[in-house]
């Protein structure tokens, strides 16, 4: 007798996990980046169109696909071709290098999540020297948070090749991510279910908490104003379109299988068409809220440091020359330097190299993005507000929501292939399967807590996944439409949802969404040949920054494993399945 | 400022504590205040040892600690009580220091009190001839009653600065096991506890459905009888149809060879 597909107790499970699974990292420490290096408010526009050109047929086809074939990618992709048994392999070996480095992100969410029940904030103060004459030269040239988090977070060595030990603390804070994750996947669909209620909502109440206190802040009008004055020019340069469409593309989660896996557990006539309109919209919108809130941080943070600046030139001018304490203020400091100049000449000009200028556009100009945004910039922005512990708590618990929801796509979309292959599920029962699987990442993941890790982490985020799901959703787009066929999509459709989709679905599925991913693939592989050598951004704790360093050789190598593994999937199930074919028709026409 | 050095100068001489020595220190803090020390590069001590150096009174400079504070947060203005204050304080702090009680608050001099409230001070030794404290004495007797005098003035390291007195910064109050630990170790603790109550509640749950399957199954074969002759073939089967009981039981009795 077999046993039924498990089911989403309920279409409200479904939509939420696949909103706790879109909605991830990205939406918060890459949309605001993007906003902001390409136009402010007008990166909305482009941002807007390739949501409507690409993102939300992508992923009404995924969401189909994975329904009508009540399969995992990898016999979902089966049954449409049986040739195609290579795209289902590639998307399983995506997802597995991604919920490799991905789960060390939620590592460092509980590292600062646990340091944040302390008064003063650990990344508050620079720790002191050893004979307690002042702070730590490396966080004298730096600041604490940064130094927090390259140092007494990350241990960064100053060089790829320096690999250094495996930190403690990390490992203990990966094994912790993993048991979280395990625990809510343990009993599949039942677990994972229930967790997903959570890890999609609580971000929003912590969104919501922030952009009200975000927006209270002093400075943070300052930000907004910045960030989100439209810069229209913007919209001819070409990397603008390019940074919508990619954004769009790998914010959905697109081609890593999960949503296959998801759809795969609903019920056979759950209208898809109508969650994957609300999942697009509810990423797109919450991208846009989650800027917001960054951008007034951000005001804030620059107000912060530009009035700081001023004071500091303030203390200066009035120790200097011994005037009474009032007399310099921010308002009236440019006429005093200049009156000073003139009065005092000489001892202006040796004092001159100390006095910063103190500029609120330069402090709003740095922009930043991924880890950078989360642990640096947001922490900074916490120690100066009150009761910071609150709010530190409440950011990094939000963190570790977002990330654990992504986590549960990307093990989902190891583990059904796996749970639905009879070869390994008869033998083993899922919580065996789920454990291996959470235990050999934890495993490999160890990787990524060495003093060298976070530099493995950037190759990992940068290349693993970038081109092969370009190339699989590609494959896939064109299988459905061309090799299964349009017009049986559309009956299976019909028979599932009970409308047929209407032109602008089939019109984006056959011709725009295609052509647009061909047009990214072509972009990236370009911008690979044309930077020739590969950097990366190495610390230096002798000057306290970020020096620009090339990859070894073996990196290298790594980085073309890495995109080979997956992309070579493809090709390869193709032939391997010809080969079987050819072989079976032998041994057919030999018997006969 | 040379009218504030000179008004000094008569005071002290009222007193009969002028010397040519002070009378060239207090000259020589009218000197420092025309020539502007840059502060980070150099302090006003070194600035006052060349000056020292040129006119032949090495070494000396040690004796001059300086003093600037930065009122503003306090709420107070500085005026002569202050001063009369602060002349209290660090006759109090050589007090204690060297546990002399001879030091009197008229042994305490200031000058060149700025509007910025900066200032330099000297401490006389009315015991020994009018000689002044060795500056290495003040800045101790100073460096060990600091709390003392900041919180006299409600003032703290940062606000009121000693300019040769480097403040030793207070280390951060570390806990035994590290917070984060504690913390790490009880959501670790609900984390594991939840992993096993699941796997142990599933392996339960297998273990009732393959029990409750097996009886289903014996169940459905016991429904599945065979009728011969009116007979379930089942009960044809026993061995009382073909082994005679009451022979089989008699092998028994006898020995067996």
């Amino acid at each position: 007798m077999e046993k039924s597909r498990p089911l989403w107790d309920n279409p409200l499970q479904f939509v939420f996990a696949c909103i706790s699974y879109a909605v991830g990292l990205g939406n918060v420490w890459r949309f605001p980046y993007l906003c902001q290096m390409y136009g402010g408010g007008g990166f909305l526009i482009p941002y807007l169109i390739m949501l409507i050109a690409e993102g939300m047929p992508l992923l009404y086809l995924e969401l189909a696909v994975g329904q009508r074939m009540r399969q995992g990618s990898i016999g979902a992709w089966k049954i449409i071709s049986p040739y195609l048994c290579g795209v289902g392999v590639a998307s399983v070996v995506v997802s597995f290098f991604l919920s490799m480095y991905y789960n060390v992100i939620n590592a460092w969410a509980f590292w600062y999540l646990f340091h944040s029940f302390q008064d003063p904030l650990p990344w508050a103060t620079c720790p002191l020297n050893s004979n307690r004459t002042g702070y730590e030269e490396e966080c004298e040239k730096t600041s604490s948070t940064q130094y927090f988090w390259y140092r007494q977070t990350l241990n960064i060595s100053p060089s790829l090749e320096a690999s250094g030990s495996v930190q403690w603390e990390q490992a203990l804070c990966l094994t912790l991510a993993w048991l979280v994750v395990y625990l809510c996947i343990l009993r599949g669909t039942a677990s994972t279910g229930k967790v997903v209620y959570v890890t999609a909502s609580l971000p929003y109440c912590v969104l919501i908490i922030y952009l009200i206190r975000g927006l209270t802040l002093h400075g943070a009008v300052n930000g907004l104003i910045y960030m989100f004055t439209p810069k229209l020019e913007q919209l001819s340069n070409p990397k603008t379109w390019i940074s919508a469409a990619t954004q769009i593309f790998f914010s959905l989660g697109l081609g890593f299988g999960s949503l296959i896996a998801f759809a795969s557990y609903n019920e056979p006539t759950n209208n898809c068409q109508r969650h994957a309109i609300i999942v697009s919209l509810i990423n797109s919108t919450t991208s846009i809220f989650a800027s917001i809130v960054t951008f007034s941080i951000y005001g804030f943070k620059a107000t912060f440091n530009y009035e700081s600046c001023i004071n500091k030139v303030i203390l200066l001018l009035l120790n200097a020359f011994d005037l009474e304490e009032g007399s310099v203020t921010a308002d009236n400091l440019n006429e005093m330097k200049d009156y000073l100049m003139a009065t005092y000449p000489q001892e202006y000009a040796q004092l001159a190299p100390q006095i910063k200028n103190c500029s609120l556009e330069a402090e709003l100009d740095t922009a930043v993005q991924g880890t950078g945004l989360a642990f640096i910039v947001y922490s900074e922005a916490i120690k100066n507000m009150e009761v910071p512990q609150l709010y530190s708590v409440l950011y990094f618990f939000m963190l570790l929501m977002l990330g654990i929801g992504s986590m549960l796509g990307n093990t989902a979309a190891i583990l059904t292939p796996l749970t639905d292959s009879r070869a390994i599920a008869s033998r083993f029962p899922k919580e065996v399967i789920s454990g291996v699987v959470c235990f050999v990442n934890c495993i490999i993941g160890l990787i990524f807590t060495m003093e060298a890790g976070n530099y493995w982490f950037d190759i990992f985020n940068d290349y693993a996944a970038t081109l092969s799901l370009l190339l699989i959703v590609l494959v896939e787009t064109i299988a459905v439409c061309y090799i299964y066929g349009i017009r049986r999509f559309e009956k299976d459709l019909y028979t599932m949802i009970g409308c047929k989709p209407n032109w602008y679905w089939k019109t984006m599925w056959a011709f725009v969404s295609p052509l647009l991913i061909i047009s990214l693939f072509i972009f990236y592989l370009t911008d690979y040949i044309l930077t020739g050598t590969l950097q990366y951004q190495a610390w230096d704790a002798t000057q306290g920054q970020l020096v620009t360093k090339d990859y070894p050789g073996y990196a290298l190598a790594v980085i073309g494993l890495l995109v080979a593994a997956s992309t070579m999937c493809i090709p390869l199930g193709a032939l391997v399945t010809f080969i079987r074919k050819r072989l079976k028709r032998e041994r057919i026409s030999t018997v006969a | 400022m040379l009218s504030s050095a000179s008004q000094m100068h008569r005071m002290l001489s009222k007193y009969g504590l002028v010397s040519k020595q002070l009378w060239e220190i207090m000259h020589l803090c009218h000197i420092t205040k025309c020539v502007k020390a840059q502060r980070m590069g150099q302090s006003r001590i070194s600035i006052l040892e060349q000056l020292l150096a040129e006119i032949g009174m090495i070494p000396i400079a040690e004796n001059h600690p300086q003093m600037m504070n930065n009122l503003l947060s306090t709420q107070y203005a500085w005026d002569a009580n202050e001063e009369y204050l602060f002349k209290a304080m660090v006759a109090f702090a050589m007090r204690r220091y060297s546990s002399k009680s001879t030091t009197q608050i008229s042994n305490v001099l200031l000058c060149n009190v700025t509007d910025r409230v900066s200032f330099w001070f000297v401490v006389t030794d009315s015991s020994k001839n009018v000689t002044t404290v060795p500056g290495s004495e003040v800045e101790a007797a100073i460096r060990m009653n600091r709390n003392r005098i900041n919180n006299a003035f409600l003032l703290s390291d940062k606000t009121l600065q000693f300019l040769k007195i480097t403040s030793t910064l207070s280390p951060p109050v570390e806990p035994s096991t590290p917070v984060w630990l504690i913390v790490f170790g009880v959501v670790l603790c609900l984390i594991v506890a939840g992993i096993v109550f699941l796997i142990i509640s599933g392996i339960r749950k297998h273990k009732k459905k393959n029990k409750e399957s097996t009886e289903r199954e014996n169940l459905e074969e016991k429904v599945e009888v065979t009728l011969e002759n009116g007979i379930p073939c089942e009960a044809l089967d026993i061995k009382a149809g073909h082994v005679n009981g009451v022979f089989a039981a008699d092998d028994e009795r006898f020995t067996s060879l």
